[in-house]
């Protein structure tokens, strides 16, 4: 839990980026050639320049192999650097996690690397790692926890072992476990102090409801809940071989690989998997809610409610929609708010989709206070646009070339032609989604978008969330309806308040 | 999700055993897929075959950033970067011709409203109203002739992706990543905006701008902690000014003087433009030299004459407010150029590099009062002489004194007694594992390429700088530390938490500053 991270705070250089609300962003896929901006004539000279065929690219796929145990294993050969990166996807993550104890799979997936196994502590595998510029970590997700590991192909002999000791034979320490508590708590007791960040917490809260597995916040108390028998129980539970993908990429061959994973994991034994977690979400309570920060002179505005499911059939329609109301500096949003109004650096979102569960729709803009209400309702007539303005031509067409061209982009490289099927892999997903997810796209027509427009997109069933300055917002907040304040002052630690100034 | 990130994360740490590279990812395998050409007019291309799949990336750095920025108008090198994305006299426009009168009139209305607005004695409201209206009109009509977004759209219609910019005080960057069969396109679209960029839609950009500079800095404690630490730390060098401006000279600036800005340092000469990717660089050569060879060359920008002077005393900022507690702390040191700059990269490394580092071992896990503490080797830029800095996040009940002693304590260690082997050892294999992971990717290398051939006058200097790395021996780590971490040499600033107050809206952070010499 690192709060503030050097790119983040210190040395990032002014972007142009439109920086988008981090959601379950619908990926930007693309292919073939041949489309061109615009039809050929004079005025637009770039419409003359050659576009050739691209090279046929039939890049390598991972190989797949199932042990009897039920383990996955993906062997991606890459020999262009002489690396071997593995990682270890163990089901099970912060939503399988008791309410009571939220907060114990990022101190697990923290204290479990950091504490090491009965023949090396972390420390010294710290030191063994950092002497060769090689890592072993582990982590802890929404849905999964990680081992990974990475070094010289030369080291892999070495270093395999140590992560497969780490696997099988942790010992989780109380410093250690320690350690990770007071990285959480330092998170806890800053997060106010950023207006984004309140302001995502509060959708995922509102959204999902603030007990759901997917809405709920770690706090002092639920973190002072967790002992190291949780963690231990944890891993037990959990590292099992009918709920882990290993995934391994780079410099080897495959063959003598697989012989190595087969002795390494063959010998473990099935178990049983996390149940599924609560998946029926009736979405926020529609309205504004308003968290006050006096130290800004911007506001943080989303406007949200719920998305969809990967799986949804209308996912192609959806992410053609997604394109053509905030995909890139063309798209519908970002022209309206940030150049035609010049009312916001940051302006985006999308129709979320995640892969088990309905991810997010929500569509941010951070604006100066005193345009929150002109701002948040460009947002509301854009979005409401979508059911009331069908694409044009031209816009639809711009859309899928934009998915479409950018296609490559989705697997010009062997690692992400294997992080892409061990995902789908994990969530049960059709090996071929890439290519159905292309032809799916290529089909969508101007009716299609329109006809998932009229399904999905509701204005009156989503919510607003501003942080903002309330003495500067004018004209006020309520002009754009009923204002539910909202407290978001932290509950302070069982032991007394963690602010000792 | 979780698992993207974390592969993400993963591909970024480098890895490699000291000395052992691989065969096809030395220096004599990059000589021979590399090709540097600079071209009449000036300007350097930097070419080098990667066909591992048909895509390209380019990193076209400019070697002007905001320490360039006049003075008066502060973020005008960071404006000009947004504009670079307005078109050309091609893109982006119905009628050139028409919209080149109509925005002539729009800076001859700004001028005259200008003059009106600044004056300090006799200012007409009525008058001034007028003009602004005046202004208004222009602007109307010549945005009646922009295609808004036209030049992005085109790339983004055409594959593009990381379609981004960024303007640092040292340089400004522009990068994507397109298939290979729009390699051409690019370059149309590449020159076009370096050569004939038009400065459409100036007043409304300025206005994004502030919202830029309102997100990353009025808005966020560490935000505006940074800007007056460096504010405090250079009292010449213009360093001490934020990127992004100050709000009242980004509501000033004009294009005509972003024009001035684009005409004086957008000249051929001053610009390094790097392709990596899947072309054939004896094919790709001649339609290159064709596009970015036609674009008009100009004297290349004279060198800054300003250097910070040296330091007489401690100077310290103080900011009293509602949002938790930060230290940082930095000691001027001299640019890049510098025969100890490795030392100071092996400072950084042994100081916050993974879970071996001092800072983490002392202050996170072994006093318990920390939850991160780094060092950067050089803050804000390392063109020019800059700082060694510093900075921790105190713990809840922690304060920035006990960061600053413990900070203090290590320097102390530092100058007092050599550092292990080991430690340098490490340093020394880590620095070749990140550079060798780094020529992985079409994107990181083609930044690496500009850069090195920007900073060294040639690409080379990548690889060689492992010469520097290994030249770092115990006592230059102790002598330099000896001659930097002194306390007339050091600037900090500070976040000291107060409880807010109960009146909504009043809580206006308040910055004290101390010292400062003589």
């Amino acid at each position: 839990m690192i709060h503030l991270r050097r790119s983040s705070l210190l040395s990032a250089p002014l972007s142009f980026a439109l920086s988008l609300l981090p959601l379950a962003v619908l990926p930007l896929t693309s292919r073939s050639a041949l489309a061109q901006a615009t039809p050929p004539t004079a005025a637009h000279p770039w419409s003359t320049i050659p576009i050739p065929a691209l090279p046929a690219f039939n890049p390598r796929q991972p190989k797949r192999i199932e042990l009897q145990n039920g383990l996955v294993i993906f062997l991606q050969e890459d020999h262009e650097l002489p690396f071997i990166d593995g990682s270890i996807l163990i089901r099970g993550g912060r939503r399988d996690e008791p309410s009571a104890k939220t907060g114990l799979v990022s101190l697990y997936g923290q204290a479990w690397r950091t504490s090491g196994t009965a023949a090396l502590d972390g420390d010294t595998l710290d030191d063994q790692m950092e002497n060769k510029a090689a890592k072993i970590e582990t982590g802890g997700g929404l849905a999964s926890t990680t081992l990974s590991w990475s070094s010289l192909k030369g080291d892999f002999d070495t270093v395999f072992p140590l992560a497969t000791d780490l696997l099988l034979h942790p010992v989780f320490k109380e410093d250690k476990l320690d350690l990770a508590k007071q990285q959480i708590a330092t998170g806890i007791s800053r997060r106010n102090d950023s207006a984004e960040a309140i302001a995502g917490r509060e959708v995922s809260q509102l959204a999902y409801g603030k007990n759901s597995p997917y809405g709920r916040q770690t706090e002092y108390a639920s973190v002072d809940a967790v002992t190291l028998a949780d963690l231990q129980s944890w891993h037990e539970k959990t590292v099992v071989p009918n709920g882990m993908i290993v995934s391994l990429s780079g410099d080897f061959d495959s063959g003598q690989m697989e012989a190595k994973l087969r002795t390494a994991f063959s010998g473990l034994k099935r178990g049983s998997l996390p149940a599924p977690v609560e998946n029926k979400f009736t979405g926020p309570k529609p309205g504004i809610f308003f968290v006050e920060k006096n130290d800004v002179n911007q506001s943080s505005v989303n406007v949200f409610g719920l998305g969809t499911e990967r799986n949804n059939p209308d996912l192609y329609a959806l992410a053609v929609m997604n394109e053509i109301f905030s995909g890139g500096f063309g798209s519908r949003v970002v022209q309206e708010v940030r150049t035609k109004l010049g009312l916001a650096y940051s302006v985006g979102g999308s129709y979320g989709a995640a892969y088990d569960h309905p991810g997010l729709f929500v569509v941010g803009v951070g604006t100066k206070s005193e345009s929150t209400v002109p701002a948040t309702k460009a947002v509301l007539d854009e979005i409401g646009k979508l059911k009331t303005q069908p694409p044009s031509a031209d816009e639809l067409k711009s859309a899928k070339d934009q998915v479409l061209n950018s296609f490559i982009f989705n697997y010009d490289s062997p690692d992400k032609i294997l992080n892409e099927q061990v995902t789908l892999a994990f969530y049960g997903y059709p090996l071929d989604f890439l290519e159905k997810y292309r032809v799916g796209v290529e089909k969508v027509s101007a009716a299609d978008v329109t006809r998932v427009a009229g399904k999905y997109i509701d204005v009156s069933k989503l919510a607003i969330i501003v942080v903002g300055n309330e003495q500067q917002i004018k004209p006020q907040l309520s002009g754009l309806g009923t204002v539910t304040p909202v407290d978001v002052t932290i509950p302070p630690p069982p032991g007394g308040p963690a602010q000792a100034q | 999700m979780y698992l993207e990130r974390f592969i993400g994360r993963w591909l970024a740490i480098g890895i490699l055993a000291a000395g052992s590279f691989a065969a096809a990812q030395d220096l004599a395998s990059f000589e021979r897929r590399t090709t540097v050409k600079v071209l009449p007019n000036g300007l350097t291309l930097v070419l080098c075959e990667r066909p591992e799949a048909p895509v390209f990336s380019f990193y076209t750095l400019v070697n002007a950033g905001s320490a360039n920025d006049p003075n008066g108008a502060s973020g005008l090198a960071h404006m000009f970067e947004h504009m670079a994305f307005k078109g050309t006299d091609q893109v982006g426009t119905t009628d050139y011709a028409a919209e080149k009168v109509a925005l002539e009139k729009v800076e001859t209305a700004w001028a005259a409203y200008d003059v009106e607005f600044r004056k300090r004695v006799g200012q007409d409201p009525t008058r001034l109203a007028e003009l602004k209206k005046s202004f208004d009109e222009a602007v109307a009509k010549a945005q009646s002739f922009v295609v808004p977004n036209q030049f992005s759209q085109i790339a983004e219609q055409n594959g593009a992706t990381g379609i981004n910019a960024s303007t640092g005080e040292d340089s400004t960057q522009y990068f994507w990543s397109m298939p290979s069969n729009r390699l051409e396109l690019w370059a149309y679209l590449e020159s076009g905006r370096i050569g004939h960029p038009v400065e459409r839609e100036f007043y409304k950009e300025r206005d994004v701008v502030q919202e830029e500079r309102r997100m990353r800095s009025d808005s966020s404690p560490t935000g505006r902690m940074v800007e007056q630490f460096l504010a405090a730390a250079y009292v010449a060098h213009p360093y001490r000014v934020p990127a992004v401006g100050w709000e009242s000279e980004i509501s000033q600036v004009n294009a005509t003087e972003a024009e001035a800005f684009h005409k004086k340092y957008y000249v051929p000469a001053n610009i390094v433009v790097a392709v990596v990717g899947d072309f054939k660089t004896a094919s790709t050569l001649p339609v290159l030299e064709r596009y970015f060879g036609a674009i008009p060359s100009g004297p290349k920008p004279e060198e800054m004459t300003t250097v910070e002077p040296r330091q007489f005393s401690e100077k310290t900022v103080v900011i009293r407010e509602a949002t938790q507690p930060f230290y940082i702390e930095g000691y001027h040191r001299p640019d890049y150029r510098d025969p100890d700059d490795a030392v100071y990269d092996a400072i950084a490394d042994l100081f916050s590099n993974g879970r071996t580092a001092r800072l983490y071992r002392s202050l996170v896990r072994d006093q318990k009062i920390s939850a991160e503490a780094e060092g950067i080797p050089n803050f804000p830029g390392d063109k020019f002489p800059s700082m060694f800095a510093v900075y921790a996040v105190p713990l809840p009940g922690h304060t920035p004194e006990q960061m600053r002693v413990a900070i203090h304590k290590e320097f102390d260690l530092l100058k007092s007694q050599e550092i292990s082997d080991a430690e340098l050892a490490r340093y020394k294999t880590r620095a070749k594992a990140d550079l060798l992971r780094g020529l992985g990717n079409n994107e990181g290398l083609a930044q690496q390429l500009a850069e090195y051939q920007t900073r060294f006058g040639d690409w080379r200097e990548l690889f060689r700088q492992l010469n520097k790395v290994d030249a770092v021996t115990k006592a230059d780590v102790k002598r330099v530390a000896n001659k930097i971490f002194v306390e007339g040499n050091r600037t900090s600033a500070r976040i000291e938490y107060v409880a807010p107050s109960s009146k909504p809206g009043t809580a206006a952070p308040v910055a004290g500053q101390t010292g400062g010499g003589l």
